[in-house]
């Protein structure tokens, strides 16, 4: 198939599912029980008081305005502000934005390297020793979330040790880094490294590879690139697991990025912040998998 | 861009427009200590926040973090004390007419950051602001009673209050949570100048307000060089971050994680400081029915709940709001379990096998254990418990109307605010549904009588009637927990919302 043909449709479907996502989530937290005005009103919810905000915040107008106006202003790039604090959304999510990426590019820099050499490690010498000790512990850490292992690490190595920083306040540095991106990486790469395991094993014995080693080529350079083109689908996915794994680090960790501030956007019912992290969320996952379909594509062309 | 509107969810544990409870006239004046020069340093202090959405505005401080900076930059005209009872702050002393309606502020000699001085017109024009009908400020409520119109600048250095109706508790307005005083005309509230004890230096949006010292503070100049807000919403992270040396002072903490780290950390416990309460409607079944009100009293196993929801942290409660602050009765007897009586009680009643709903949710931290202690309790004495949890969100106004018993706490305010704002007949929150006209007029005799004696005599009454037959079941206070670096001195055990809480001024670092 052309690739660009290919490309530009997926785009265009990509588009309208990044339009439902935001539909969606706007019409879920309108389900939600009470809104911004009645959060704000907070302990002294005197209801002359909240209907003022309200008011104030043109809570009161129907949904469908409400929707049309937010759908008009992001058709002049314009994403509303926060209905808390006034801020633009646009810089709200930017700010957020900054400490995500670091934590998810970091994540996904080492998580390739670490296991594509796990994972040909132990295909190599299938059912060997290394590769036993791989895969069980693969699978035990594997079993462990994301919460419960944070949790752990901070006690060890941030509390009882204090080898490291047990939170990111201050910023982020290199030190503060460490775990959350340890937590993060720990089960992507027991399912990468086991993936590439596999295919591996399966690509060394295909005939093709096996008449290569016979001519005296490398068998490894032949056969790591077809090994590795369902691991970039599944990095895909991982990549989007990300986006969520890391709310769950971002809030231990204290981390202010994407996932606390979605976190905080729903305990506060501000729609506009809400509604454009969910349009970063989805426009992120189209692209990511749009990304790994082509990349795919390029590095074994029989599909 | 929308003007920012806000304000944001709870205090936390406390419910808390924090006025205070004066005795009316009186022109205190503060020790105004001066230290020299500071031991320098900078002081790191976390808190939770609200997140990326957090202000900067002291006016639309609403969350513990928001209230601490808004104190280290800002100075009102009066704060409470370790009483709750109103301290001259920028006032430096007041004084009423005869019957409470004028009131003469005279202001002390004070500096904003750049320099200018703080004048009577800086006042007006800050109260101005909060009471502007087109606004929804958190103190605009308190403000009400102030005819502004009418009210002027005598000079640079007084104002003349005049107030619609006549109120001895005048100086508890002035010490109202939010009752900022910014310089005239401050529209912009990102680069903050107040005349508080620390000036602004940076602010990065939901992770760090950094401030420095003031030397110029007319209360004395802060001992520490620098001091820096960080927001951390799980008190895990909190006490980690103290634990492994990112912070110096962690708010809020649990007393679980107070007992098992104290030792390592300098744990400071302030007592009285957040009412831990069952709010029952009053104008509805089945808690319209005095007897059984009464009869709740006297199954309420106090010490139970206390060892159970705050062991070590807490005292009970005797039905009443505000133990150890001005006004509060401590004559009245502690009410005593008594199963035999309350059971007799709610035979009268004809409540016998009754259903209660127990609304609570995870708004404040130990309402659901108190909630589940509490439903045992209410089963031992032959009614039947369910169990309501409701959204945490949305959960002060849910309780305001619906159901007939909730979970309830409340911060440190004057006893005088807490009636007003909650037991009246036309307090806007009030959750038990209190409403008596004989109680509304000894409230007016407590806040308007010329003679102390009559007010003070209304106020006791006022007490007397609650502990009786009142919607509120007061079970419990708990401390206020923060904890510190074991090397930072000088942190006051004091309420969340009163004068020497996070009182950075009077820290010392080394």
């Amino acid at each position: 198939m052309n690739l660009t043909r290919y490309a530009a449709r997926r785009l265009a479907v990509g588009a309208v599912q990044v339009a439902a996502v935001t539909g969606l989530v706007f019409l879920m937290t309108e389900a939600l029980p009470g809104d911004a005005a009645v959060v704000l009103a907070g302990d002294q919810p005197d209801p002359a008081r909240i209907a003022q905000i309200r008011a104030e915040l043109g809570l009161d107008r129907p949904l469908a305005e409400r929707f049309t106006a937010w759908a008009a202003g992001m058709a002049r790039g314009d994403f509303g502000a926060s209905l808390v604090s006034g801020r633009p959304v646009a810089e709200i999510v930017l700010d957020a934005l900054a400490p995500t990426a670091v934590l998810a590019g970091l994540t996904l820099l080492l998580l390739i390297p670490l296991s594509v050499l796990l994972g040909v490690a132990a295909a190599l010498r299938e059912g060997g020793r290394l590769d036993r000790a791989l895969t069980a512990a693969g699978a035990a850490l594997y079993a462990v979330p994301e919460f419960a292992l944070a949790i752990v690490l901070v006690a060890v190595f941030g509390v009882a040790l204090a080898w490291l920083p047990p939170t990111g306040l201050g910023g982020l540095t290199a030190a503060t880094l460490v775990l959350p991106v340890t937590v993060l990486l720990v089960r992507p790469v027991c399912s990468t490294g086991r993936l590439i395991r596999s295919t591996m094993i399966d690509v060394l014995a295909a005939p093709y590879v096996r008449h290569a080693r016979r001519l005296g080529l490398g068998r490894f350079a032949h056969a790591l690139p077809n090994a590795l083109a369902p691991a970039v689908q599944h990095l895909a996915r991982t990549a989007d697991w990300l986006l969520g794994g890391v709310i769950v680090v971002e809030a231990v960790f204290v981390i202010p990025g994407l996932g606390s501030a979605l976190a905080d956007a729903v305990g506060q019912r501000d729609l506009p912040v809400l509604q454009g992290l969910a349009l970063l969320f989805a426009a992120t996952t189209v692209l990511v998998n749009l990304l790994a379909d082509v990349a795919a594509f390029r590095l074994a062309p029989r599909a | 861009m929308r003007d920012r509107l806000s304000r944001r969810g709870f205090l936390g544990l406390t419910a808390g427009a924090a006025l205070l409870a004066g005795c009316g006239t009186g022109t205190a004046t503060t020790s105004s200590g001066s230290p020299g020069g500071g031991s320098g340093g900078r002081l790191r202090a976390v808190f939770a926040g609200g997140g990326a959405t957090e202000v900067l505005d002291p006016h639309l401080a609403n969350l513990f973090n928001e209230a601490a900076r808004a104190k280290a930059l800002y100075d009102k005209l009066a704060d409470l004390g370790p009483d709750v009872s109103p301290q001259p702050r920028l006032a430096e002393k007041w004084e009423p007419n005869a019957d409470f309606t004028v009131w003469r502020i005279t202001l002390r000699q004070a500096h904003f950051h750049d320099g200018r001085p703080v004048r009577a017109r800086d006042v007006l024009a800050s109260y101005a602001r909060i009471a502007d009908p087109g606004r929804t400020f958190r103190a605009k409520s308190s403000l009400a009673l102030i005819d502004l119109p009418g009210s002027r600048a005598v000079g640079d250095r007084t104002v003349e209050f005049r107030l619609k109706r006549p109120f001895a508790e005048f100086p508890n307005v002035l010490a109202a949570f939010g009752t900022y005083i910014v310089p005239e005309g401050t529209t912009d509230f990102s680069e903050p100048v107040g005349s508080g004890p620390f000036s602004f230096v940076s602010w990065k949006p939901g992770s760090s307000v950094l401030l420095k010292r003031n030397p110029d503070h007319w209360d004395g100049a802060p001992y520490i060089e620098e001091l820096e807000f960080l927001i951390a919403n799980e008190e895990s992270a909190r006490i980690n971050a103290l634990l492994g040396g990112q912070v110096e002072y962690a708010h809020d903490l649990s007393p679980a994680s107070a007992r098992q780290y104290e030792g390592r950390v300098t744990v400071v416990r302030a007592p009285n400081s957040a009412m831990q309460a069952f709010a029952m409607k009053t104008d509805r079944a089945p808690f319209d029915d005095r007897d059984l009100r009464e009869a709740l009293f006297l199954l309420t196993d106090r010490q139970q709940l206390v060892d159970a929801v705050m062991p070590g942290a807490g005292q009970i409660g005797n039905d009443l709001f505000g133990k150890g602050y001005l006004h509060y009765a401590e004559d009245i007897p502690q009410r005593t379990f008594d199963l035999d009586r309350a059971k007799a009680l709610i035979r009268k009643a004809g409540a016998e096998g009754l259903t209660v709903e127990l609304t609570t949710s995870t708004a404040a931290a130990g309402f659901v254990e108190a909630a589940t202690v509490f439903a045992g309790q209410l089963r031992a004495a032959g009614l039947k418990a369910v169990i309501a949890s409701g959204s945490k969100d949305t959960y002060w106004a849910d309780i305001l109307t619906k159901g007939s018993i909730a979970s309830f706490r409340s911060g440190a305010m004057p006893i005088e605010t807490h009636i007003a704002q909650r037991l009246l007949s036309a307090s806007t929150t009030n959750a038990t549904r209190w409403a008596r006209p004989e109680f509304d007029a000894l409230y007016e005799t407590a806040v308007s009588a010329r003679d102390a004696a009559d007010r003070e005599a209304a106020y006791l009454k006022m007490q007397q009637m609650l502990h009786a037959e009142g919607g509120l079941l007061v079970w419990g206070f708990a401390d206020w927990i923060v904890a510190t670096s074991p090397k930072v001195s000088g942190v006051q055990a004091a309420p969340a919302n009163t004068l020497d809480w996070a009182r950075f001024d009077k820290v010392r670092l080394g």
